[in-house]
């Protein structure tokens, strides 16, 4: 009899497992994705064949992904904050092209070692972006303006500033539509990579994201800040009444996830783009850091596996063009994981069905 | 001066359209209690197949009147099928409607220039539609040469029903047993279901009217202001149609004057940096203007916005 009910704890404890719902959804995601290859007339095998092989079959790949899921990493990271503090940072975007420019300015005007001017470059970047980031907190706390509408605006504003920016004279590379590079003594590419993976830029940023995301986690939950914003964004009127500064607490919420923002950006340009151009409308690094986030139930580190998971599945996917089939199957793969992670009721509903009929069956 | 005037209202009711139908979508989906998050995806999947049924219609059948028609009601539907999906998501397993609405904005882009990429053989556009088959302008006989009132009025049939639809979407809401339904539900789900009220029932039916409207504003870009559907055609309309409604206090006309704002905001910046003003300032601030002007705006409602009580909330049955 104790036996079972130990056994009945461990399956109950499996089935309200949000790693195993968040599988899962990965699971029914890449299922969705082949029933819509497969009604398109081509073979689903050989399709997620050529998004694994364009993931893992050379060295220069396997680069490739990483570095496209170092941006992913934070600005997943910048949602994930917010939304534990109660926010919904739409900004990411926004706060990505402030510190990308940022970083590129102080790159390219500044002629210093690199053992300054990195830093410099950096924290200049990230500083800028969090300012940005606080505009929103600020509106939310003073005028009680909806951070959503608030960031979705600042996000128009940040490309315009750039783009207004990336065309002065001074700034902009004469006969291109961007501005010129940064020195060399603010890249952070590792370049005594090259001769093994060629031309492929892996860099530094890829293990300051991951450094970031602990600090995070640990200021999250090990610190009385972490604690206080979590208590806003649990319920912001106990929170409130338990005498903690809640106006406060939203603009130090949306700076420290402009910062994450920024900090997605400088690395961005410090590490591979090494310059900015005019943009026509926004990269998307924001929007996909929103279903990063989700898909890593907003934990640092699930942000971190779910990151590298988006990077491959995008990265990756884009070899699935070879067999003529359109990359934007990509996007309705993640839309879906990202809609079964919505219902993920559904999974508890079936777990907690076969569980249940596995007692019962050894019941008798 | 009266011209410029002129230029300017007509730009205002061309770039308001959109976002009114938006707006209007957004409005019915919370006001019932379900945050739809996804207006952007709805638009894009409404542009994409207003513009390509129209495409493949008029090819088939050549440009027969009705074939835009036929080709905005489809994009209606095709927006109200996601609209379905976002109510199986957050009415039926109770979702996180936040999170469901971000999987409708990943996946109405996604499905458009996936089957763009098969009709179209690889392409991510449609191709254009002829000018004859887009949507008609109704006055466009009479008002034609008039060099003051064809600037405002002769606009695409889409305007109108826009215009027509915020009268209709304030009349439902406040003057209907359906619309009394809707915003009970939103306020107060187990009150509602107390006397009978299928809560359930009318959340479905808010989305998916919320999709359907969403799918008619992507069309009033693909189908009118220009003639084809492109990756970056919606490119964030439907967030501002989320933050015009929100700034419309939930309500029909208050997103319409909202989304006017916008519009006008949008009318002013194109005519000061037209050729013929030469106004000597850079496009790129000079596209800021509408997103400062907004939040500007918005600074002065101090708390005032008021959603719907239960807007957000899953409602279970016999929960307390």
């Amino acid at each position: 009899m104790k036996s079972r009910s130990m056994k009945e704890r461990i399956i109950e404890k499996i089935a309200n497992e949000t790693l195993l719902f968040t599988i899962l959804a990965i699971i029914m995601g890449l299922i969705v994705g082949a029933v819509v290859i497969t009604i398109s007339g081509y073979n689903p095998i050989d399709a997620y064949r050529a998004m694994i092989e364009g993931v893992f079959s050379k060295p220069k790949y396997i680069a490739r992904t990483i570095i496209k899921s170092t941006p992913l990493i934070l600005t997943g990271l910048s949602v994930a904050f917010a939304f534990r503090t109660g926010l919904f940072n739409i900004g990411v975007e926004g706060q990505f092209i402030i510190g990308a420019l940022v970083a590129t300015l102080l790159g390219y005007f500044i002629h210093l070692p690199a053992v300054i001017h990195i830093p410099i470059v950096f924290i200049g970047a990230i500083l800028a972006a969090g300012l940005w980031g606080a505009i929103a907190g600020y509106l939310k706390a003073r005028y009680g303006v909806h951070e959503v509408i608030a960031t979705i605006m600042l996000n128009w504003i940040a490309l315009y500033t750039s783009n207004y920016v990336v065309t002065r004279e001074s700034v902009k590379m004469p006969g291109s539509e961007s501005s010129y590079y940064i020195q060399e003594t603010a890249q952070i590419t590792i370049t005594w990579l090259k001769g093994l993976i060629g031309p492929a830029k892996i860099h530094w940023g890829t293990l300051v994201a991951i450094i970031i995301a602990m600090i995070i986690s640990y200021v999250l939950f090990k610190t009385t800040i972490g604690y206080e914003l979590r208590a806003v964004g649990h319920n912001k009127n106990a929170a409130q009444y338990g005498g903690i500064n809640v106006n406060r607490n939203v603009i130090l919420a949306m700076t420290i996830a402009g910062v994450l923002g920024g900090a997605a950006g400088a690395l961005h340009v410090m590490g591979e783009a090494y310059h900015v151009s005019v943009l026509s409308a926004t990269e998307g690094y924001g929007f996909n850091g929103i279903a990063v986030a989700l898909i890593g139930n907003n934990s640092p580190l699930g942000v971190v596996l779910s990151a590298f998971l988006f990077g491959g599945i995008t990265f990756g996917g884009s070899n699935m063009q070879l067999l003529g089939i359109p990359t934007e199957v990509i996007n309705i793969v993640i839309g879906s994981i990202v809609f079964f992670i919505a219902i993920y009721r559904v999974f508890r509903f079936i777990t907690k069905f076969f569980a249940s009929r596995k007692l019962q069956k050894e019941a008798k | 001066m009266i011209q410029s005037i002129a230029f300017i209202l007509g730009t205002t009711l061309m770039y308001a359209t959109p976002l009114i139908y938006g707006a209007l979508g957004g409005v019915f989906s919370e006001n019932s209690g379900v945050v739809n998050i996804g207006i952007e995806g709805m638009m894009t999947i409404g542009a994409f197949s207003g513009a390509a049924s129209t495409f493949l219609l008029c090819d088939l059948y050549g440009p027969v009147w009705w074939v835009p028609w036929l080709g905005f009601l489809i994009a209606a539907i095709a927006g109200g099928l996601f609209g379905l999906l976002h109510a199986v998501a957050s009415v039926t397993f109770n979702a996180d409607q936040v999170v469901s609405g971000i999987a409708i904005n990943f996946l109405g882009p996604g499905v458009s220039l996936f089957l763009a990429g098969i009709l179209f053989g690889g392409s991510t556009t449609t191709p254009a539609i002829p000018l004859e088959a887009k949507l008609l302008r109704p006055f466009n006989n009479l008002l034609q040469d008039n060099p003051i009132l064809g600037p405002i009025f002769n606009q695409y049939i889409s305007v109108y029903i826009a215009l027509f639809l915020v009268f209709v979407s304030w009349y439902v809401l406040y003057k209907t047993k359906l619309g009394l339904r809707i915003r009970a539900v939103g306020e107060h789900p187990e009150a509602a279901d107390t006397l009978g009220i299928s809560v359930y029932k009318i959340r479905y039916l808010s989305v998916i009217i919320s999709g359907a409207l969403s799918g008619l504003g992507g069309a009033s870009l693909s189908m009118a202001i220009i003639a084809n559907f492109r990756p970056t055609l919606i490119s964030g309309q439907g967030f501002i149609a989320l933050a015009a409604m929100i700034f419309g206090k939930w309500k029909p006309q208050g997103a319409m004057w909202a989304c006017l704002l916008f519009g006008a905001t949008t009318a002013v910046q194109i005519y000061l940096g037209s050729p013929q003003v030469g106004f000597k300032i850079s496009t790129h601030l000079l596209s800021m203007i509408p997103y400062v002007i907004t939040l500007i705006v918005l600074m002065g409602f101090v708390g005032k916005s008021a959603s719907p009580a239960a807007n957000g909330v899953p409602y279970e049955k016999g929960k307390r």
